[in-house]
């Protein structure tokens, strides 16, 4: 017998707040959108591949961004997929979030200074809760800042109102 | 066919349009010939036998500075295994030349590149627009006089 069935015997009674519960789940079940924009692309998808299995948090990557919870801006945002982003990111149901991978979404990269065709950072256009630096950032940091993020999610509150 | 060779059997049946030719030197021989004539030298490089130039293996935009575009091709034979560079050279006033698109496909692309990047148009060619940058950008940023925008659709440019 394991040891939830010797504490809880017959009652399934659990008294938590609703915040936990609720923050709990969503922090378990982070869905990422699935786009990647250059080599830290690469990255992500090692992330998400078997050897660092970042199902075992929850996260894995949907299609679409109606089913997603986290946008991981995974590359060099050109001027011209920086509208796109923009677009994908407004069809995302809140609430939502973006974690930055990489210099180039964090600030432009190696593109800062004669990148004539890219956005100096995806911050520009979109709110960015977490930032990953590297270049590109190794499976392990981009975990540290899901987790990061988790981290966020737990300190939040759904069940209060925002403050307009 | 040595480099010196094909520059006279071009400059027999072309006359003015070929210009000069550096047949020897470090670099690649080349061939410079009237930016007005390269379809017609394109299709006769590609249909002669002893040419026989069936891959156009890159062709690529360049700025002179000083008021000067250039389009460089970088032709192979598959048949006798020899190459050849083959450059053309337009004012930035007047950036026309003719297209080779019918000639190689490979160059469809190349030359919407190079018109991308350095405004040569390409006369001739069925679908010539940008093929990187957004429609609507304006400038040509691998000209040596480009400046970085300001802004772009709201979007600040600069770091």
């Amino acid at each position: 017998m394991g040891l939830l069935d010797q504490r809880f015997e017959n009652s399934n009674i659990i008294i938590t707040s609703m915040d936990s519960l609720l923050n709990w789940a969503r922090l378990s079940s982070l869905w990422g959108m699935q786009f990647g924009l250059a080599c830290c692309a690469i990255e992500m998808m090692a992330t998400g591949a078997s050897h660092y299995d970042t199902d075992r948090f929850g996260i894995f990557f949907r299609g679409s961004p109606r089913q997603s919870d986290v946008m991981i801006v995974a590359g060099t945002v050109t001027l011209k997929m920086a509208s796109r982003i923009k677009t994908l990111y407004d069809q995302m149901s809140e609430p939502r979030y973006v974690l930055s991978m990489g210099s180039c979404s964090n600030c432009g990269g190696p593109y800062w200074e004669h990148g004539y065709h890219v956005l100096k950072g995806v911050d520009r256009i979109i709110p960015v809760d977490v930032y990953v630096p590297g270049c590109p950032p190794r499976p392990e940091a981009l975990i540290e800042g899901l987790m990061k993020l988790q981290e966020k999610i737990r300190s939040q509150s759904l069940a209060k109102k925002k403050s307009a | 066919m040595i480099p010196q060779e094909m520059f006279d059997s071009l400059k027999s049946a072309f006359g003015e349009a070929i210009l000069e030719a550096k047949p020897d030197g470090v670099l690649d021989p080349w061939i410079k010939v009237a930016p007005g004539r390269m379809d017609d030298i394109a299709r006769f490089l590609r249909d002669t036998d002893r040419f026989s130039f069936d891959s156009l293996m890159l062709l690529s935009g360049m700025d002179y500075t000083k008021g000067k575009l250039g389009v460089v091709y970088h032709l192979h034979s598959l048949k006798w295994n020899h190459k050849i560079v083959i450059k053309t050279e337009v004012t930035a006033e007047n950036p026309h030349v003719r297209s080779v698109e019918a000639v190689w496909k490979t160059a469809n692309w190349h030359e919407r590149e190079a018109f991308d990047m350095y405004g040569i148009v390409f006369d001739g060619h069925p679908d010539l627009r940008r093929i990187l940058m957004p429609d609507d950008w304006e400038g040509y940023p691998l000209r040596k006089d480009y400046a970085v925008p300001e802004y772009y659709n709201g979007m600040k440019v600069p770091y």
